[in-house]
């Protein structure tokens, strides 16, 4: 069963596993991520908050499958993806299962395509798609988080925020049933993050699973069921998005606050009654 | 398919298939090298490079990149040849204990014309064929995609390093680097940039990485491409000539067809 968007509906169906989960560089004395233990549902659209330097990278980088396979460290731990092991998988497998998006756009682009269309169809065209599929998958993509305007243009010429939007495209080309977004909105304005906004919001009303790391927790707050919570490697709370986001404390751990708790707990210290700032905000 | 993929070539020759244009420049410089003598050589550039060049529209362009492409190692070619040929007799010029034969300058302009020759194939090629339609049309012959990728990635590689030296050059200038002035003011201010650049390049080689295989690149098997360049029966045919010119040259030098060149 799909879970709606900001909506705290119990999902079924575990289609990504970490079970403690610990990651440690090569050559990092300390592991990034320790005792991991994580979860994510069929269609649900998880959020992951904390400081810089919490994890979240590292953490997005093991349920792609990534670390240790491609970054050299030692993982401890298990990492399941829709039930298989995901060490058992090859790595085009896993690229075609569940697709990862950074947070530096220009390192996404493949560097060899002349135009934004071939971008955004590279993935496709890797994964052995048909010629035809590959040219609908990329027009959608490109369709989906409105950048067709500049589908000619050179990738490596665009603005950060262009450029982020095309990796994100090519990885909707690529239809992978799990996504995992390491700060997605980093490089865009409100425009291009309501455009991201939308697009995954869709994606997870059509069933796909999303891990998304995120410094903009307005955002989390509109899109994810549950958020998990990282404070030095570990996962320090894991709960509804709700109950999570308007936890007094989070400020403290490095998190953001939403601008709805901002604007409670302001209006709380300035003595203003917050009933109707509730009804205004719900 | 977006039209804007289906390129408009800007002239007959930059619309012959990448392969025809690579093994046509290959050809030119190995012939270039075969032939003895100074005319023929001359020949081969008139005919093989400047008509074609001329054809693409790109006439202006070869001559200026071959002329300085070729300049460094000419000007050494020629003193060397110019100055210390063995067993010349026939004495032009002489500066103190060197000397200038017409034997020497004989054989540097024949040296000379093969350079010409070879860095005018090469440059030909350059200005008329675009790295990804080479790179597409190997891979469409059954190249290894990674292959493919790695010459395509090889050939962007320096001018992405360049630019990415001039924004920190330009970053630095801002916050008071001072990379004017004599030549080793200049190089005392650009040091601290080499590391940036380097490092820089690096790092991102390892999250290009990344992102590669986050995109099925290390799948096994051919890939299903957009388009490839297009070729024709005349052109292959045309290419199988080209290749039987080279052994054909060879022998005819091996049996003195060509001594009549001077």
């Amino acid at each position: 069963m799909a879970c709606s968007p900001g909506s705290h509906e119990t999902c079924t169906d575990t289609v990504l596993s970490l079970r403690g989960v610990s990651y440690r560089y090569a050559g990092a004395t300390d592991p990034a991520i320790r005792d991991v233990d994580l979860t994510l549902q069929d269609g649900e659209l998880l959020g992951i908050v904390g400081a810089s330097e919490a994890g979240k990278t590292t953490l997005c980088l093991v349920a792609a499958g990534l670390a240790p396979r491609t970054i050299r460290g030692s993982l401890s731990g298990t990492v399941h993806l829709d039930g298989e092991d995901a060490a058992s998988l090859q790595m085009h497998e896993l690229a075609a299962r569940i697709g990862i998006c950074f947070q530096r756009p220009w390192t996404q682009l493949s560097g060899v395509c002349e135009t934004v269309f071939e971008e955004v169809a590279f993935g496709p065209m890797n994964l052995g798609v048909p010629r035809q599929e590959t040219l609908a998958r990329t027009d959608e993509a490109l369709t989906a988080l409105a950048i067709t305007d500049v589908a000619s243009r050179d990738p490596a010429r665009l603005s950060g925020g262009q450029m982020q939007l095309v990796a994100i495209a090519g990885l909707l080309a690529m239809e992978p049933a799990h996504l995992v977004l390491d700060e997605p909105t980093a490089q865009l304005d409100p425009a291009g993050t309501r455009l991201v906004a939308d697009a995954l919001a869709r994606l997870a009303a059509n069933g796909a699973s999303i891990l998304i790391a995120e410094q903009r927790t307005d955002l989390l707050a509109a899109l994810c069921s549950r958020i998990i919570v990282l404070q030095a490697g570990r996962v320090i709370r894991d709960g509804p998005t709700v109950e999570v986001l308007t936890d007094p404390e989070l400020p403290r751990q490095g998190v953001p606050e939403t601008s709805a708790g901002r604007l409670r707990r302001l209006a709380t210290e300035a003595g203003i009654a917050t009933e109707l700032l509730d009804q205004a905000l719900d | 398919m977006p039209a804007f993929l289906e390129r408009s070539p800007p002239s007959r020759w930059h619309a012959l298939n990448p392969l025809t244009k690579l093994i046509f420049a290959t050809v030119t410089a190995l012939v270039g090298l075969i032939v003895g003598g100074l005319i023929g050589p001359l020949i081969l550039v008139t005919v093989a490079v400047l008509l074609p060049a001329s054809v693409a529209g790109v006439l202006s362009r070869l001559v200026r990149t071959s002329v300085l492409v070729s300049l460094p190692i000419a000007i050494s070619t020629l003193l060397i040849n110019v100055f210390f040929f063995p067993g010349g007799q026939d004495v032009l010029l002489r500066l103190g204990p060197v000397v200038a034969t017409r034997e020497g300058v004989s054989f540097a302009l024949e040296i000379l014309a093969r350079i010409l020759t070879i860095s005018g194939a090469i440059t030909l090629f350059y200005l008329t064929t675009r790295p990804s339609e080479l790179v597409l049309d190997l891979e469409s012959r059954g190249v290894s995609p990674r292959v493919a990728f790695v010459a395509h990635a090889s050939v962007q590689t320096v001018p992405a390093m360049l630019e990415r030296a001039s924004n920190i050059v330009a970053a630095q200038r801002a916050r008071g680097l001072d990379t004017e002035g004599s030549l080793v003011r200049r190089i005392r201010g650009l040091l601290p940039v080499v590391a940036p650049v380097v490092l820089g390049s690096i790092v991102e080689v390892e999250e290009r990485t990344l992102a590669l295989e986050a995109r099925g690149f290390t799948r096994p098997g051919r890939r299903a491409l957009l388009w490839f360049p297009a070729d024709s029966a005349r052109q292959r045919a045309a290419r199988w000539l080209l290749v039987s010119a080279v052994p054909a040259a060879a022998l005819a030098a091996a049996y003195g067809l060509l001594a009549w060149l001077p």
